[in-house]
């Protein structure tokens, strides 16, 4: 199926958000994702499924002021 | 000296620096991390950003900054609607250890001035939601009274755009701020070298914030020293309390006894 993370497209099999984000060997602590412009809580990746469609937003903290 | 116990707050916490560093655009972390040591700075902005899910490379910045000693202070840079720094406040706060934001929406990137009526409508909101809202602003008394009537923790007033290095271009306006409202006044952006922080804390401002001015340094660590130093001197000058300007002399040594 396809969804859309950080703006581009991706082919996915269907799995969790915290499988996901294993596909792109992250390590989950400092980052914050949102499900379709909607804050997903950390204690919800392992339970809430990817749908065709789904946008997702990754980010973490980088250097600013 | 009177400096010892010259703590301020913020929405209740307690710091006893009163300078505040970005963590943008430094040669690499290390440094980053030797300057923001030697800027004795506790509050440290960051940005939020999209991961790069192609590239693996996990070094954080979060992997130079030890999070028990300072506090992290996102902000909302490059958003210029109310929606957008909602939402990347929003994911601050998911990513991050506190309800601390930096809000600034900006109005155009040539100037990168805020946009007045954006940030009201994006700090009403995020102080409903609790946040600790600490906006960046254009240097008007009138919106700073508006955005602490909001409920804003502290008004951040600009000295000069971001990254000018202009300095306090209206010391005026700063002051009438600092005697609109009630909230901590922090400067933010505009200086250029340690002098031009030394100037805000002798207006009385609770605090100054910078990042350029010390990562754009020939020597960011010695940049980032000055101003620690810079921002105390001001600080205590303004605690001692200055003598006023006049426009004639007024001899130092007495006038009586001398030889003739």
């Amino acid at each position: 199926m396809k969804i859309v993370v950080n703006g581009e497209e991706q082919v996915i099999a269907a799995m969790s958000v915290n499988d996901y984000l294993a596909t792109i060997d992250r390590d989950p602590r400092p980052i914050a994702v949102e499900l379709n412009r909607v804050i997903l809580p950390r204690s919800d990746y392992g339970t809430t499924f990817l749908r065709e469609g789904d946008q997702l937003e990754i980010v973490w903290f980088v250097g600013g002021g | 000296m009177t400096n010892h116990n010259d703590t301020w707050k913020i929405a209740g916490r307690e710091f006893r620096s009163r300078l505040m560093v970005g963590t943008g655009k430094y040669a690499d972390f290390g440094q980053m991390a030797r300057a923001i040591e030697a800027s004795g700075a506790e509050i440290v902005t960051v940005a939020v950003r999209r991961v790069n899910i192609s590239d693996r490379s996990k070094e954080s910045l979060l992997d130079y900054l030890d999070l028990k000693r300072y506090t992290l202070l996102p902000n909302t840079a490059g958003c210029y609607s109310a929606d957008d720094a909602v939402r990347t406040c929003r994911l601050a706060r998911e990513a991050g250890l506190s309800d601390f934001v930096k809000l600034e929406v900006l109005g155009d990137e040539k100037t990168l001035f805020p946009d007045n009526e954006e940030l009201l409508k994006a700090a009403a909101i995020l102080v409903k939601e609790g946040f600790t809202v600490l906006p960046y602003t254009s240097d008007d008394p009138i919106m700073c009274r508006k955005l602490e009537d909001l409920g804003c923790a502290a008004v951040m007033p600009l000295g000069a755009p971001i990254g000018s290095g202009l300095g306090i271009r209206n010391p005026y306006n700063i002051r009438i701020i600092l005697e609109s409202v009630k909230v901590p006044v922090i400067v933010d952006a505009g200086v250029g070298t340690a002098s031009d922080a030394a100037i805000a804390m002798e207006l009385g401002c609770d605090g100054v914030l910078m990042n350029t001015a010390i990562s754009g340094a020939t020597d960011p660590v010695a940049m980032a020293a000055a101003m620690n130093l810079a921002v105390r001197a001001g600080r205590l000058a303004y605690r001692a309390g200055r003598i006023p300007r006049k426009l004639y002399a007024t001899a130092s040594s007495p006038l009586e006894g001398v030889i003739g």
